[in-house]
């Protein structure tokens, strides 16, 4: 029977949630237009995590280790994505929209002669056709569109799906592929300060922007100070608007939106932003939006959920305490 | 070096975009047009890159007549010939311009070839990919950092929490991102000079669109500002709403 393949990244050695999103929404779509679900696991440490697809009620689960994987490169990985689907007559390809999945798929669309629908954020299964929702225009817009050829090909972006334990009994093939000769290659990794979580993966994010005042500044820190607390007290990351990163008030890998990362969070907090379209462009899919301004005509209240008019000053210690005294009584 | 720059023209980013009548385009009445930002980029990177080794810049772009007006305004940053790919509407389906691209591509004996990371209209994010496998050639997208030595270049970029450093031999196909460099304004000069540029016109052949976009929607607007109050005195209340109706504390 023809299947779904999930391609996975992994990251670390591990697979991060973006792939547990994907085999959940694999798993749905399978029952929806009758298919079996396959996971392709490649690289070094594929073998180590073989067994994690099942766990999500994924049946299939494909290793290929080869020595041209050992390191990542787009063109080998992408030609062994589109050789397993080829071999396992994949109907429907997906993966997680990461910057690399984003990449990876393309390259395997371009090699199958197929067509992508990007960094999709919902489908629908209809007389066993697949139509899925990209936003466009920064999110202004919404798209539906469908891949009129085969294999239909879609990566998600993160928070999409929750991930849904659902195991089932692993099934682990080995393959062998035929890959090209890598035409990169990768000399290292650098990853951002250990423990520190990326935006892009968090559930939570606590958000400043340029009325948060400079750092360097005593009320400047003391805001900051404040905003790092209440993102350490309820396990979130934070992120920050592009002026604030460009004048090097945070780190670049903290810029959310249209130039920066788009993100779509369980909760977003943001603290004193203005709400630029090109910033709401970055975040306005979130679920749930708190927005901390002392002007209450701040464009940020239009995408709120609940607003707060107020000098972060206070606010944000305030909400410190009020956190705090939820956290006691846990 | 002999560098090719493949740009697209989109809407301003402040557009405030409206659906047409059809349900399945935007309405291209009073936008104003320009580079796609991340493109400035990919022209900046170029122009560095032969003012230190020599050679030339082109940029090519697939579209209407229309799209020269934003041709001259990339030629304006300084440089030195331009195509225009000739089709009637950019197409939908970013494999599509692709194809076609890669053929212009494929026999200007290029060293380099960059394009943006991604077009902030339709936000694919594919069309470096896209070129690279359809060429044959090294890629790499989300470049952050570039360095060029003989035929060998390394590029740092950009993934979820991190970067990644990876070398290649040229001819390659890079996707320019944020903090590649600063883009330079255009000069006057060098607007003066992009008119007298010719804009050479190729016609390619378009293959069918595979990615077919069917609908076009706003997104739900929010029932903004549950609570929307003044004050510290507003904290406990979101917060307690928070925990208990949102339920993502
Ligand atoms: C092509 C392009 C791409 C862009 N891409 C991005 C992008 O990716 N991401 C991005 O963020 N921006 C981007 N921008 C910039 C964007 O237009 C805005 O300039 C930016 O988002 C504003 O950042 P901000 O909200 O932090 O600052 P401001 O707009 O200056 O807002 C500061 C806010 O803080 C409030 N405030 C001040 N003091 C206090 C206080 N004590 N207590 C409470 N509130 C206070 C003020 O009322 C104000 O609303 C882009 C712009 C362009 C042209
Ligand atoms: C006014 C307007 C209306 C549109 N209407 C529709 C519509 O109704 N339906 C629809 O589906 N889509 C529409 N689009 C989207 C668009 O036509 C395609 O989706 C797009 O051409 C596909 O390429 P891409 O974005 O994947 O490139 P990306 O991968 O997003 O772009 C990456 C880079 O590729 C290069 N590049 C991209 N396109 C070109 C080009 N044409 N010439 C040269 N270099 C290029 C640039 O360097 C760019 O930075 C519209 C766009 C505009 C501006």
């Amino acid at each position: 029977m023809s299947t779904i393949l999930v391609a996975t990244e992994i990251r670390q050695g591990e697979l991060k949630s973006i792939n547990l999103e994907v085999f959940t929404a694999a798993v749905k779509i399978a029952k929806e237009i009758n298919l079996t679900t396959t996971a392709l696991l490649s690289g070094k440490n594929a073998a180590s995590l073989a067994e994690i697809p099942a766990k999500y009620g994924i049946e299939h689960t494909v290793v290929v280790e080869d020595a041209k994987l050992e390191k990542y490169s787009p063109d080998c990985y992408a030609a062994a994505i589109a050789e397993v689907a080829r071999q396992k007559d994949a109907k429907v390809i997906l993966m997680g929209a990461t910057y690399t999945g984003k990449d990876l798929m393309s390259r395997a669309a371009q090699i199958l002669d197929t067509a992508l629908a990007q960094d999709c954020t919902a489908y629908r299964a209809e007389g066993g056709a697949l139509r899925f929702t990209r936003p466009m225009y920064a999110g202004k817009v919404r798209a539906e569109v469908r891949v009129a050829s085969a294999p239909v090909m879609a990566t998600f972006r993160a928070k999409t799906f929750k991930p849904e334990e659902n195991p089932v009994a692993a099934k682990v093939e080995k393959l062998q592929l035929n890959l090209p000769e890598p035409l990169t290659v990768l000399e290292a990794i650098e990853t951002a300060a250990a423990g520190k979580l990326d935006v892009s993966e968090a559930d939570l994010i606590v958000s400043g922007g340029r009325g948060m005042k400079d750092p360097n500044t005593p009320e400047g820190k003391e805001n900051w100070a404040n905003l790092e607390k209440l993102a350490e007290l309820i396990g979130a990351a934070t992120g920050c608007s592009r002026p604030v990163s460009d004048d090097g008030w945070r780190s670049h890998d903290e810029h959310i939106g249209q130039t920066g990362k788009t993100v779509s969070p369980m909760l977003y907090i943001s603290c004193a932003m203005s709400g630029a379209i090109q910033h709401l462009a970055g975040m306005s899919s979130s679920k749930c939006i708190v927005a901390i301004n002392k002007d209450p005509e701040a464009p940020i209240f239009k995408a709120a959920d609940y607003g707060i008019v107020g000098d972060i000053a206070q606010v944000l210690p305030a909400m410190i305490e009020e956190v705090k005294k939820l956290k006691a009584r846990d | 070096m002999n560098i090719a720059v493949c740009i697209k023209q989109t809407p301003d980013t402040t557009t405030r975009v409206k659906i047409a009548d059809n349900g399945k385009s935007i309405m291209e009445e009073g936008i104003s047009w320009i580079v796609n930002p991340y493109d400035e980029y990919a022209i900046e990177e170029a122009l560095q890159l032969t003012e230190k080794h020599g050679g030339e810049v082109t940029i090519i772009s697939l579209g209407p007549a229309g799209i020269e007006k934003t041709i001259r305004e990339a030629l304006a940053m300084g440089a030195h010939k331009a195509i225009r790919i000739h089709a009637d509407n950019i197409p939908a389906d970013p494999a599509v311009t692709a194809k076609a691209l890669a053929e212009t591509l494929k026999s200007g004996g290029y060293d380099l070839i960059f394009m943006g990371r991604q077009a902030v209209d339709d936000d694919h994010g594919q069309m470096p990919a896209l070129i690279s496998q359809a060429l044959n050639l090294p890629g790499v997208s989300m470049v952050v950092k570039l360095t060029i030595e003989g035929n060998k270049g390394t590029a740092l970029r950009e993934i979820e929490g991190g970067h990644e450093k990876v070398s290649f031999n040229l001819p390659a196909v890079i996707g320019a991102n944020r903090h590649l460099n600063v883009p330079r304004y255009r000069s006057l000069k060098g607007i003066m000079q992009a008119k007298k540029i010719p804009i050479e016109v190729k016609q390619a052949p378009l293959t069918a669109e595979k990615l077919l976009l069917e609908k076009m929607e706003y997104p739900p607007a929010k029932q903004s500002g549950k609570i929307f109050a003044t004050g510290v005195e507003a904290v406990p209340e979101v917060v307690r709403l928070l925990r208990e109706e949102a339920k993502v504390i």
